[in-house]
């Protein structure tokens, strides 16, 4: 697994790292709630078969900023700007969990900004019959098995890797979830049910069967609110972070439903 | 040194087994425990509490703010202030505080606290706390990365609207308020003091220093776990170039005095524990929403508690265990023992940690009422006398309220009970 390429962009004057890596058309990323510290697996695996790009949130590894960011429109403005600046602006566009969120708000806000839309597991819905989970409610090391069906592979998430200093990577974390919260305190609703209808373009909405975090019933809530034409996939036994629980089945259900190298002639070449 | 009798107003009746069988005492605590018959006595006591400890002499008498809390029973403590007021005729009336960022607009503050001195006649010390997590994000909801900044911008918004001399217009990044002039103004000239209840963390102690004002640190840990707090005040106070004027700074401290230390051990045995047994039982889901903390103080920790969580990831939940009145004496968070016991501790307490406002919890847990009584009043006729005089021969204490002359204070028609 090699390296992406990487870049730095400015959102409110804020570094924003870019990753980019593979060939074809281009496939944008937005990160799950405690982000990405590293290149992942679920990154790699698209990567063979679409360009993917991947601008940080401010706030999450990789990224600054989100202390500029005060209301929803701050956080909507700053993910066009965060899009644009990526070069992403009208690609594919896949958000994940708190990713997700931003993805579906900026798509409302602004139609053009993704040709078609994959949430997976997107905060921003509340129904108080089945709450969601606060994940800012938790002792520490209960967070992990919330987040995930195997609960070591977000644990790893907070730990550093080899050199990496302890105290800077509980800071690098702790600043993601941070982050997140900023956006979303208190967990419960942003007002998101009243602009769904205006995502029109054809949306994939993808669960993990075992999300504690957000129950995989809110895949139909969103669903229902949506103009466009949506498809619902369910990641058998996956948590929250299906990124981590199930790489190479997300991976799948996305391409999929995007396509994979749609654009890339040596991949039509070989097809 | 002034000596303040400060009132959490516990709840006295959480059942035996509370944290075993209820877990939280704070943000999610069973409103079922709440019984307001019990509730209407136990605020008239008291109220009774504090009216008394200001007749028997105490400097001040303090108050402050907690929500959806079992052993705090004041999610308004300007309602309390207020009675307090009109039934006590000279001790200074210290409400630790109001938390700013939970007032919306903050110019509420202002307008309460304005009300207040005026009510007392210029008695009243303003509190400012950010507030703890449990009370203000997750009781009010406030966003804990944005509480600070809504904090200091409040803070900024009230001090202005007590200076001003004229009405105007505060364009805030949260608050915008085309038209504040706030009706009353205090009597207390350019405002009451300003004393901030604080954690321990590095930017507090500047800004308290850069704004002059009080800096309190009210632990439930006593003076052994204050200490290294303190002393990181006061390094802080000779880095930045201050005088080490003890009146700057406040601390908490739960004493229990009687004829004898053994009479102490038997009669506080059972508030104390109930209070670190009972009270004290906060779910640490409510204690560490991300944001609150700062950056800097993150990085002053040595451990990565990351780390240590993710290795006792697996591993059983620690019960939460109540400690024993001898682990409670032993550890300092209670001071016990006959008046010259008490007053000696406490004069190394104020001397040691440098501190002149010092804050007295005579009532704490369960103490009933007869018992809550025979503390204060044996602590004033012969621990009082001891500790007053103490620092007043080289500081002045600028952070004390400034009252009219008594001759010109109101009298209550029916006459303050005090």
């Amino acid at each position: 697994m090699s390296a992406p390429a990487e870049r730095t962009i400015r959102v409110n004057g804020a570094p924003c790292r870019v990753w980019e890596k593979g060939r074809g058309e281009p496939l944008a990323i937005l990160a799950p709630f405690g982000g990405w510290p590293r290149w992942t697996p679920f990154l790699e695996s698209l990567a063979t078969r679409r360009r993917v790009v991947v601008p940080s949130i401010p706030g999450f590894p990789g990224g600054l900023g989100h202390d500029r960011l005060d209301d929803l429109p701050d956080w909507i403005a700053a993910t066009l700007d965060l899009l644009e600046g990526a070069g992403v602006a009208g690609a594919d566009l896949v958000g994940l969990s708190v990713g997700g969120t931003l993805a579906a708000e900026a798509a409302a806000f602004s139609p053009g900004i993704a040709r078609r839309l994959v949430l997976v597991a997107p905060f921003g819905l509340y129904d108080a019959a089945e709450p969601t989970a606060d994940p800012w409610a938790q002792r520490l090391e209960d967070l992990p098995a919330l987040m995930c069906s195997e609960p070591g592979r977000f644990a790893a998430e907070l730990l550093p890797t080899s050199g990496e200093d302890a105290v800077e990577r509980q800071v690098l974390v702790l600043r993601a979830f941070e982050a997140a919260a900023r956006l979303l305190w208190p967990n419960v609703e942003l007002g998101l049910h009243k602009r769904l209808h205006r995502i029109r373009q054809p949306v994939l909405l993808v669960w993990g069967s075992g999300d504690r975090v957000v129950p995989p019933t809110y895949a139909k809530r969103f669903a229902a609110g949506m103009a466009g034409p949506t498809e619902l996939r369910e990641v058998a036994g996956a948590g929250h972070r299906v990124d981590l629980d199930a790489p190479e089945a997300l991976a799948e259900a996305i391409l999929a439903f995007v396509g994979s190298g749609i654009a890339d002639p040596d991949r039509r070449a070989e097809a | 040194m002034k000596l303040l009798w400060f009132h959490l107003m516990p709840y006295t009746d959480l059942p035996e087994d509370f944290a075993a069988r209820y877990g939280s005492v704070w943000v999610d605590i069973d409103p079922r425990l709440f019984d307001p018959r019990r509730g209407h006595q136990l605020y008239n006591e008291f109220m009774d509490e504090l009216e008394h400890a200001a007749e028997v002499g105490f400097d001040g008498i303090c108050v402050n703010e907690h929500h959806s809390n079992g052993y705090g029973l004041m999610p308004s403590p300007n309602l309390i202030a207020s009675a307090l007021c009109r039934r006590t005729r000279d001790a200074a009336i210290v409400v630790m505080g109001n938390s700013l960022a939970l007032y919306n607009p903050p110019t509420r503050v202002a307008e309460e606290f304005a009300m207040l001195d005026c009510i007392s006649g210029g008695r009243l010390v303003a509190g400012f706390p950010v507030g703890t997590p449990m009370d203000t994000c997750y009781a009010y909801g406030q966003n804990p990365s944005l509480l600070r900044a809504r904090y200091h911008e409040a803070h900024d918004l009230i001090v202005q609207a007590w200076k001003a001399e004229a009405p105007f217009t505060f364009h805030g990044r949260f608050n915008k308020q085309r038209y504040v002039n706030v009706w009353p103004r205090p009597i207390q000239k350019p405002h009451p003091p300003i004393w901030i209840p604080g954690g321990g963390s590095v930017e507090t102690w500047q800004w308290c220093a850069r704004e002059d004002y009080v800096y309190a640190y009210l632990s439930y840990f006593g003076y052994q776990a204050g200490r290294a707090v303190m002393r990181g005040f006061w390094d802080e106070m000779d880095r930045l170039g201050k005088d080490r004027n003890p009146y700057r700074a406040g601390f908490l401290q739960f004493v229990g005095v009687a004829e004898s230390r053994d009479a102490a051990m038997r009669i506080y045995r059972e508030p104390a524990e109930y209070f670190y047994g009972r009270c004290l039982a906060v779910d640490a889901r409510f204690a560490a929403p991300p944001g609150y903390t700062t950056e800097a103080t993150i990085r002053s920790k040595v451990t990565s508690q990351l780390a240590q969580a993710a290795r006792k990831a697996d591993e059983a939940k620690r019960a939460f265990s109540a400690p024993t009145f001898e682990e409670i004496v032993a550890k300092g968070y209670v001071v016990v023992g006959s008046p010259d016991e008490v007053a000696d501790q406490l004069r190394t307490v104020a001397t040691e940690l440098n501190v002149g406002q010092l804050m007295l919890l005579l009532q704490f847990g369960n103490m009933r009422r007869d018992a809550t009584l025979y503390n204060t009043e044996l602590f004033a006729k012969r621990v009082l006398p001891q500790l007053r005089d103490l620092f007043d021969d080289r500081w002045e204490n600028r952070w004390w309220p400034k009252p009219l002359p008594r001759e010109e204070r109101a009298v209550p028609l029916r006459g303050p009970a005090q």
